[in-house]
């Protein structure tokens, strides 16, 4: 008995009538693919992409230069200047990120003690030259500016699980 | 005959010619952009949506792409057969096109009586076809061999060892073909189906008519039968060497042989130009052959789509020791059923069962 249906299911091809079954299953199923530049798939508050540096209500930089993402930073991209202001505050002369060499592990984010250096939900920025990747401070405080609303929504909706 | 009789002949000809080549191309052209969109639909992705409607100007993208491209041919390559073998490899499959009936036509009750629609209408069409298939093998060898890369000479001999395997069981299902028609007229072979799928080859034949079809995808070097161009160990056999128009080439001929396999399988096993039931016969022969051509092409796509790639050993055993016995079993089953009244009045009902499908015994 299990001899004949064994010879039935091999000389039918009964496999592969199943395996073609299955594609044909999958003919009729809904395509998941996300058409990318006219549709977006939904971004994580947490989701790294692009720097910013941001600013208190009052317009002040948060930056206080302690210097304590140059230091995290594995890949070595934040390059940090700083010096007594007027006011004898401390604040950065100069704030580099390369986006070459950052790795978007948002190390520096974490580290940030003023929550000064974020990373926003803005990952299209590709250019055609090296030049444009090496974010200045003057750069990230215009991300930051541009970002703001949507930085501190992101803020706030991840507090609770920090 | 003078000479303005055979200019116009001439023309004729032409004519006819372009009237199967171009439609041919385009369906080639065509089928490269169905193959990607329904194996997407299969995978859940959606396939080439992007140059024009649907994608639909895909085809001609590529072709632009291809063209543009430059054809380098490698240093130590012998440059003639380099360059011949795509010719050879397209040729076979562009002529066999010339006695495929695409069905039968008054031209709108001009003529009194039916003529075949074929390039040319020879009454050894089958052999023809057969003949002309083999070539195939050549493009690819002389390929392989040109190219001078050990992957496309191993990929050329395992195509040459695949073509010639499956050919045998090829001719032999076509052989069982013939014992039920009684002729090597494609016209007449589609003709002895005439009347509703009951007298369908694929009826009495429905084993060879598998048989015929999947060596149809082994002639054809398509998946699962594929490993002439298995990317995992030869890289892609012997088209890997070609860049450019030669290499499209070498995929209108893959495609090329596909749709003349699916046509073939139509005529053969399938009623060609007839409709399933007589009452459909409103609707013209031609669609009917070209409706059923499409639904093999699809056929071949949807195993692209299913099956993994047969290992040489494997292939080796399915051409020579299943499907060789089985079609010369079946070959002597049939001549038996056949001649069975003669021998004995009792199997008289033997021949009678296949005398339905035999109308040359009438």
């Amino acid at each position: 008995m299990r001899f004949i249906k064994h010879a039935l299911k091999t000389w039918l091809l009964w496999e592969l009538v199943k395996g073609l079954a299955l594609t044909m299953r999958y003919f009729f199923k809904k395509s998941i693919t996300v058409e990318y530049p006219e549709e977006r798939t939904p971004l994580s508050p947490r989701f790294r992409g692009l720097h910013a540096l941001r600013r208190y209500e009052s317009g002040e930089e948060r930056c206080i230069a302690c210097k304590l993402c140059e230091v995290i930073c594995p890949a070595l991209a934040i390059v940090i200047e700083s010096e007594e202001r007027d006011d004898g505050s401390r604040r950065t002369t100069r704030y580099d990120i390369d986006m070459t060499k950052c790795i978007y592990c948002g190390l520096c984010q974490e580290a940030c003690p003023v929550d000064a250096i974020v990373e926003t939900q803005h990952f299209e920025y590709a250019s055609e030259t090296r030049e444009a990747l090496y974010y200045t401070k003057d750069m990230l405080l215009e991300v930051g500016e541009q970002y703001e609303a949507q930085i501190a929504a992101n803020i706030k909706a991840d507090a609770p699980y920090r | 005959m003078g000479w303005l009789d055979m200019a116009i002949t001439a023309g004729i000809w032409a004519l006819e010619i372009l009237a199967i080549a171009v439609p041919v191309a385009l369906t080639v052209a065509y089928t490269t952009y169905i193959e990607r969109r329904v194996i997407g639909i299969m995978q859940i992705r959606k396939g080439c949506n992007r140059v024009g409607p649907f994608g639909l100007l895909q085809p001609l993208a590529d072709g632009l792409k291809l063209f543009l491209k430059e054809t380098i041919i490698p240093t130590n390559a012998n440059k003639l057969l380099f360059i011949a073998a795509p010719v050879m490899a397209l040729v076979p499959a562009l002529v066999a096109f010339a006695v495929v009936p695409f069905g039968e036509t008054r031209l709108f009750g001009i003529w009194d009586e039916a003529h075949v629609m074929a390039v040319a209408h020879l009454n050894v069409g089958l052999l023809y076809v057969l003949a002309i298939g083999s070539l195939s093998i050549y493009g690819v060898l002389m390929a392989g061999w040109a190219s001078n890369s050990k992957y496309a000479l191993i990929g050329a001999v395992r195509a040459t060892c695949q073509m010639i395997s499956y050919e045998i069981s090829m001719g032999f299902a076509l052989v069982c073909v013939l014992m039920l028609a009684g002729s090597m007229d494609l016209a007449k072979i589609v003709d002895a189906q005439a009347g509703g799928f009951w007298h369908w080859y694929i009826i009495p034949l429905f084993p060879m008519f598998l048989v015929y079809f999947i060596s149809g995808c082994a002639e054809s070097n398509r998946t699962p039968f594929d490993l002439v161009e298995g990317e995992a160990e030869i890289v892609a056999g012997h088209i890997v060497e070609y860049s450019g128009m030669w290499f499209a080439t070498f995929s209108l001929a893959e495609y090329g042989a596909m749709i003349l396999i699916s046509l073939l399988t139509c005529i053969l096993f399938l009623g060609g130009w007839h409709a399933p039931i007589e009452a459909l016969d409103f609707i013209p022969g031609t669609v009917w052959l070209l409706l059923k051509a499409a639904f093999f092409i699809f056929v071949f796509i949807w195993f692209r789509a299913t099956f993994p790639r047969y290992r040489y050993d494997q292939m080796m055993r399915l051409g020579w020791k299943i499907f060789l016995p089985w079609t010369l079993g079946w070959v002597a089953v049939l001549g038996i059923c056949t001649y069975a009244g003669e021998l004995n009045h009792s199997l008289q009902f033997l021949s009678d069962m296949i005398g339905f499908y035999q109308p040359w015994r009438s």
